[in-house]
């Protein structure tokens, strides 16, 4: 008899459930941050499209990250060696285009099988071994920054290539590099931006259309449950994993593309960044909940602040400090109402 | 404190009256305890009779209740575990609240130090005076070992050593020797003796007739949240206390109908579950059982009977970590994975659906598709109309009643709750339905309505093995009951001589071929 009211009391008003939801709260904070755009706009330079394309530009690497980052976080998982392998995969690309001129069709599938592989790897260690994901990928972290070092013999792998004599020659840059850091539409959207917006798109429609992120959901909400529910829960981990060292290996080549070498000093604190704006998006570290159109609102806000404090020219040190703070609002502004 | 403590007839702690609410569930109404110095009391009672919310009240540990609760003649309300013990009250858990990486001496002054001046811990004092109530206890150990390298039974005297160390006058022990051998459990009654013999009231709870027997002196008897009765050890000779335990009417409406039963649908020989690995001792031991199609076969035990670790290696729960033999409709199969089992139509109910039924923060669509989400979403890709449409059709089948769809299980009732879990069940299609505790936590009307569900599966072909630990249910749905006591099958009874007399004995580990001893 009362079953049926008391659910239904139960419910919140739809006002208060739109307000309650991340995502709204999300993009209450990404646009406080554009109208922070327009007021402090640098004399215009905040409604010019450049400022736009630039802006999207500079976040692509760290948004592909991201979108990794948080496959592993909805499994209430870490990855730390996102970093690490971003500059394991730039050194191996350029090896491979600059050095040993190999076709980008084999460049690049291998680079991208590489990355999965080393993702494979720690996800194995934490669902196969037990090992928590934080120690598991930390340890991943310090091993491919390890073996970005030995790969490239500790040194950038450029254009300038050393001759066995000793002296160098500067070859041309490699076709691939300058295809990836080219423009498209008119010069409005830079190639790294697309191919960051295919991968946002490959992880909604793996996390919102295909049963395993299904399963990544089920495993990051209780993994228990979903055991004892059939979900292939070791497999569905590796495979998380895997996934999120594939996208390192984009952004990997990505980064090497935009900056025409291989640096085994990449990528270090973009783990940080990646998580940042998973978190900032509204995504729970504690698995279960969240998602790529959150992480992506996330993306976009860190990466916009980043760019209105810089075309006002806050120096580094005040904008590090202020990105700080704000990502800690962001995080309180999650949670107000809530329990 | 008290001068008078030695005398009999003034309680050192009076519960009188008690009542406790959970939502609109009364777990205790009118239930009392008095505890008198210098003697085991005994709280028994069948499980969810309300006894550990009766402790849980004493110790302080549930602030809200009705009643009253005099310590030393003086009315009090613990508001807190710490109020509790400086009324003299020590509770020792189940589960132990000791920190297994210090040491002997640090447990013993948890969380009151000895310190000296600026706040220093004083070591060598903590040290010494541990090592004299370890003393009194007959414990000899180093008292600067960590916790953690002492064997549990070792651990449970220092849980003892600690709520001396606090000036208990009333020791709880629940189910103190579920962990112990059976020297250690002598070792463990001596001290009771020790405790008694300064006077500390001790109250105990176990399912064990031989504990009680040894060293009960007054019995105290809950049922249904009731206090039933309370006598001194001679007055209530086992038997009686059993009655008192069960001795309710079957009352309720249980609307069991006459099956027709079909083939075999599940035999089992020798069966053996080891889930913390084959070096272990195992928790189901050489059972063999069968169950056909259209028959609820009832498992009926108390806590640590191993039913629920049957179910769990049947349904491939504990992967590979079983021997014996397994036959499913006639063929012999091994079962490694629930992945496994629910191919095969087999569905385990777990007994804690929040825990190990549910996942929390997704919808009620996606928690009912879950399992069958191969056969839901071929090629991988998710066909969320699909998802939709078995979950309406299911939900009205189960009625349950919710605003959308949509929203998360977190938000629904208990009953509701259990609905959604069955329902992902029911979508597998299975033939064989493995049910632990399926009307837990649930209204009487949602409990009903599982028991009509659990009629109309058996219609329709179904096995179903059911465990739970309510006496009525056990007795009024099952065809057949079987009852575990530590991991083995101590009886077994058709559904017309089962008593609850009967079912409770062989639970507390009375084989029926040694009635007599």
């Amino acid at each position: 008899m009362s079953e049926k009211q008391m659910e239904t009391t139960l419910a919140p008003s739809l006002g208060k459930r739109v307000f309650a939801s991340p995502a709204t709260r999300a993009l209450i904070a990404l646009i406080l941050v554009f109208l922070l755009g327009m007021v402090f706009n640098a004399d215009g330079a905040f409604f010019k499209i450049g400022t736009h394309r630039d802006a999207l530009r500079q976040a692509s690497v760290f948004g592909i990250l991201a979108c990794g980052m948080t496959l592993v976080i909805i499994t209430a998982g870490i990855d730390l060696s996102v970093g690490s392998i971003l500059a394991l995969i730039s050194v191996i690309f350029s090896l491979m285009s600059i050095h040993w001129n190999w076709p980008f069709w084999i460049s690049l599938p291998a680079c991208i099988l590489i990355g999965a592989f080393f993702g494979s790897v720690s996800g194995a260690l934490s669902a196969r071994f037990g090992i928590q994901p934080f120690i598991a990928t930390l340890a991943m972290m310090v091993f491919a920054r390890g073996l970005a070092k030995t790969v490239s013999g500790g040194m950038k792998v450029s254009t300038a290539v050393q001759n066995p004599d000793g002296t160098y020659r500067y070859v041309d840059v490699p076709s691939i590099f300058r295809a990836i850091d080219s423009r498209i539409l008119g010069g409005n959207l830079s190639v790294v931006t697309l191919i960051f917006l295919v991968c946002v798109a490959l992880a909604w429609l793996a996390l919102s259309r295909h049963r395993w992120g299904r399963y990544l959901y089920a495993i990051g909400g209780n993994e228990e449950a979903a055991r004892l529910s059939g979900v292939p829960v070791r497999w569905a981990k590796i495979s998380a994993y895997a996934a999120s060292g594939l996208m390192s290996a984009v952004a990997g080549i990505c980064q090497a593309a935009q900056e025409q070498q291989g640096d085994p000093e990449a990528g270090q604190g973009y783990e940080l960044w990646a998580i940042a704006m998973v978190v900032i998006g509204g995504t729970n570290l504690m698995g279960g909940r969240g998602g790529i159109g959150l992480t992506l609102i996330g993306i976009l806000t860190i990466g916009y602040l980043e760019k209105i404090l810089s075309i006002n020219a806050v120096p580094e040190a005040s904008r590090l400090m202020l990105i700080g703070v704000i990502i800690i609002a962001a995080v309180l502004m999650q949670r107000v109402g809530r329990k | 404190m008290d001068e008078n403590g030695g005398k009999k007839d003034t309680p050192l702690v009076r519960m009188k009256d008690i009542g406790k609410r959970f939502g609109s569930f009364w777990a205790l109404t009118g239930a009392g305890l008095d505890i008198y110095p210098g003697e085991t009391h005994i709280l028994a009672g069948e499980n969810g009779a309300g006894k550990s919310t009766l402790i849980k009240i004493l110790a302080g540990v549930y602030r809200e209740f009705e009643g009253t609760i005099e310590i030393g003649g003086k009315a009090v309300r613990p508001r807190s575990p710490l109020e509790a013990e400086e009324l003299g009250v020590s509770v020792i858990h189940q589960e132990l609240s000791l920190v297994p990486s210090m040491s002997v001496a640090d447990n013993v002054f948890l969380g009151r130090s000895l310190t000296r001046r600026g706040g220093f811990v004083d070591t060598r004092a903590q040290a010494a005076v541990a090592r004299q109530y370890l003393e009194q206890l007959g414990v000899k150990v180093d008292v600067r070992s960590p916790i953690e390298q002492l064997p549990i039974a070792t651990q449970q005297l220092i849980e003892i050593a600690k709520a001396l160390g606090r000036n208990a006058k009333v020791i709880v022990m629940d189910e103190p020797t579920s962990a112990l051998s059976s020297p250690e459990v002598d070792r463990l009654f001596q001290m009771i003796d020790g405790l008694k013999a300064r006077n500390c009231g001790i109250v105990y709870i176990t399912h064990k007739m031989e504990e009680i027997e040894r060293i009960a002196d007054r019995i105290t008897v809950l049922r249904d949240g009731r206090l039933v009765g309370s006598a001194i050890a001679p007055e209530l000779p086992i038997p009686k206390l059993i009655q008192w335990m069960v001795g309710r009417e079957i009352d309720q409406q249980f609307p069991r109908h006459t099956p027709t039963m079909g083939k075999e649908r599940l035999r089992i020989e020798d069966f053996s579950v080891f889930p913390r690995g084959f070096h272990g001792k195992p928790d189901v031991e050489k059972v063999s059982l069968h169950v056909r199609a259209g028959e609820i076969l009832g498992i009926g035990g108390l806590q640590g009977s191993g039913a629920t670790e049957l179910l769990t290696g049947l349904f491939g729960g504990y992967g590979s970590l079983w021997k014996g033999k397994v036959f499913f409709n006639g063929q012999a199969v091994r079962t490694r994975s629930p992945r496994q089992a629910i191919d095969r139509g087999i569905a385990l109910l777990t007994n804690d659906r929040k825990a190990t039924g549910l996942i929390l923060p997704m919808s009620i669509v996606s928690n009912t598709t879950i399992a069958d989400l191969p056969r839901l979403s071929p090629g991988g890709w998710l066909r969320m109309k699909r998802e939709r449409g078995v979950t309406e059709k299911l939900s009205d089948s189960l009625n349950l009643h919710s605003a959308s769809l949509d929203r998360s299980v977190s938000e629904l009732s208990g009953g509701n709750q259990q609905k959604v879990v069955i329902g992902k069940w029911l979508q597998t299609d299975p033939s064989l339905l493995l049910l632990d505790e399926p009307t837990r936590g649930i209204d009487v009307g949602a409990k009903r309505e599982i028991y009509r569900l659990m009629n109309e599966w058996t219609r329709q072909g179904i096995a179903i093995i059911l465990i739970t630990s309510e006496m009525p249910e056990l007795l009024a749905m099952s065809d057949r009951i079987l009852v575990m006591h530590r991991g083995k099958l101590t009886a077994e009874f058709p559904r017309e001589e089962a008593t609850p007399d009967a079912v409770l004995e062989a639970a507390m580990g009375r084989r029926m071929e040694k009635k007599a001893s």
